[in-house]
């Protein structure tokens, strides 16, 4: 009796288990073989007897990893930049958001919307291009048109870190914010507009009405963002930090992230072990960073946290 | 209704602020097209400018005449975009089926197999080393198609909740009744019932295929597989590489490298058809957007 009902489960979720089976598969290679090869941080990989051979050395990558300023640089741009982002891209993003949700025409809303987002759909390697014409030294529209008008001298741009950080903050901005702004517009879109017209008939401004209506059931979407932007401020977007910057070496020292420290040691330079404890140092920091701010989300207001 | 005088200066202010960040958007787009209909020594010249003070349409002659690379890179991504969309929803959805079925055995550790790859993963150096060791992916289409984007568990978790949330589990039933297995539900009642969130989230994996370039960076340097992106990858590191070392260019025939005036037209035409695709699917980008923010 036992087995015919084991038999009868089987055969009725049999078909179901071979439907998942090939996206189940696809995580076990994409996703879960890399992390059990994390181990190769302690290893001292040797190509000629191949990397499961390779002898284990115990946390030497991680002592020559830590012992070069590289490190702390990478640790601190990658940080830094996000926090810059997070800030940033919310704060305007509400405020566009609100300014989008106010016009009520619907086309005009819809060319907003679009404008917004229509960066967000362009490859790094466009952007990249798109900024080199604004920026080149000889040939760049800010050198030739603006600056040249104004009778400042030509800007080396892409010899000059001290301007990078906000040339990536503002980039990032550009592409990213339209995603946030249609997450906002649809929160706000979804606010009940007899709490507008009660305020309205109370004598609130608009001002008033942002701070205690609009922001408010903005919040659950903030949370949500911002947890999980949290949850991958140790990462950053490779292409991004590599391709805008043109992979300049002069500007590593602002625009060098984990990832493009790790690109880089793998695969320019072929330090296998650098690179790796590099990795790893990101995988477990990052893994420890999303499970904090879930758990700190989960004491302040648990219906937003995302486990 | 009557707006007040306060309401209609609130409302111009309004529409000012938004022309003005729909400038700062669309602009950098105008940009590039116009240095691809400039004249190239007016450009060497001039710089790039929103008005070039010559015009010519030698770039895109030159892409017509002598472009087999850019036809050939062009066609790589276009079946790059369609053969890896196309697996993206298959493996997406067939996943997310499964895990929408109540009842079914194991549906916990399965949600959780697949949503423990949200919050850790090993990172480029084992990934690289396991994907060109162990599956030899290296300068192969399936380079191009396999790594990062085949199957994203964000998206089998959105798609999960919409089925879950959308389909009535009584089609379910009727279906069964009527003697229909999973293949037919599937077929039959989830995917047409599912459009909406498909229609979504295929967008968003048209679009990363479309516009990467990492891939190809990491696992392939045959440039017959290439696509456009990596293409124009190629040539802006050329120049850049030249630009920093000046010794090695003045012994570089310079007139071998395509013109600005080229690779601008190039990166114009890798954008069109995101530009011409993008009005009519627009809002299925706004509600895949929308649903990202609402945890599944």
């Amino acid at each position: 009796m036992q087995m015919s009902k084991g038999k009868k489960l089987f055969r009725k979720w049999m078909p179901v288990y071979l439907m998942m089976l090939p996206g189940l598969l696809y995580l076990l290679i994409n996703n879960y073989m890399p992390m059990a090869g994390l181990a190769i941080a302690f290893k001292k990989v040797n190509y000629s007897v191949g990397i499961f051979k390779s002898p284990w050395c115990g946390l030497e990558n991680f002592k020559f990893l830590f012992s070069t300023k590289d490190a702390w640089n990478i640790t601190r741009n990658t940080l830094g930049y996000n926090f810059a982002f997070i800030i940033v891209n919310t704060v305007l993003g509400i405020a566009i958001a609100i300014l989008i949700s106010e016009i009520r025409s619907k086309v005009g809303k819809t060319i907003y919307q679009s404008a917004v987002l229509l960066p967000f759909l362009m490859s790094y390697v466009i952007v990249s291009y798109i900024v080199y014409a604004f920026l080149s030294g000889d040939t760049g529209m800010v050198n030739n048109s603006i600056l040249a008008a104004l009778g400042i001298d030509p800007i080396n741009w892409y010899a000059e870190p001290k301007y990078w950080p906000m040339i990536i903050v503002f980039v990032n901005f550009w592409k990213g914010v339209g995603y946030g702004v249609l997450i906002y517009i649809a929160g706000i879109a979804g606010i009940d507009s007899s709490f507008y017209e009660a305020a309205a008939l109370d004598g609130a401004t608009k001002w008033q009405q942002i701070k205690k209506i609009t922001l408010p059931a903005l919040v659950p979407s903030i949370i949500t963002l911002t947890l999980l932007n949290i949850g991958r401020i140790f990462y950053s977007d490779f292409s991004l930090f590599y391709q805008v910057p043109m992979n300049t070496g002069m500007l590593y020292d602002v625009t060098q992230t984990i990832d493009t420290y790790v690109y880089r040691g793998l695969l320019t330079l072929g330090d296998v072990g650098m690179s790796s404890a590099a990795g790893f140092y990101q995988s477990c920091v990052g893994f420890i960073l999303v499970m904090l701010s879930n758990l700190i989300v989960k004491k302040i207001s648990p219906d937003n946290a995302l486990f | 209704m009557v707006l007040s005088k306060r309401q209609k200066a609130a409302n111009v202010v309004i529409h000012i602020l938004l022309i003005l960040l729909t400038v700062i958007m669309v602009a950098p787009f105008v940009l590039l097209f116009m240095a691809s209909v400039t004249d190239e020594m007016t450009l060497l010249q001039d710089g790039y400018a929103f008005w070039p003070g010559k015009f010519s349409l030698e770039a895109y002659r030159y892409m017509i005449n002598s472009g087999q690379a850019i036809v050939r890179a062009y066609g790589m991504t276009f079946a790059i975009t369609i053969v890896g969309t196309v697996l993206n929803l298959l493996l997406s959805s067939m996943l997310a089926y499964g895990l929408s079925l109540n009842g079914l055995p194991g549906k916990k550790i399965f949600a959780f197999y697949v949503f423990f790859t949200m919050l850790f993963n090993g990172g480029l150096v084992p990934t690289y080393l396991m994907y060109t060791t162990v599956f030899q992916i290296k300068n192969t289409f399936f380079g191009l198609i396999v790594p990062q984007f085949m199957m994203s568990a964000m998206n089998v978790i959105m798609i999960r909740t919409f089925f879950q949330n959308s389909i009535p589990t009584e089609l379910y039933e009727a279906c069964q009744i009527d003697g229909g297995g999973h293949l037919v539900i599937f077929k039959n009642v989830v995917l047409p019932l599912g459009k909406p969130i498909l229609v979504s989230m295929g967008l968003f994996s048209a679009l990363a295929y479309w516009n990467d370039w990492t891939n190809a960076l990491y696992y392939v340097s045959d440039k017959k597989l290439w696509g456009i992106q990596s293409l124009l990858n190629e040539m802006i590191s050329n120049i850049q590489y030249l630009s920093q070392n000046s010794n090695v260019a003045t012994n570089v025939d310079m007139s071998s490298f395509p013109s600005t005036a080229v690779r601008m037209a190039i990166a114009f035409i890798g954008v069109l058809p995101v530009l011409i695709v993008f009005p009519f699917l627009q809002k299925y980008f706004a509600k895949g957007i929308a649903v990202g923010a609402v945890k599944g």
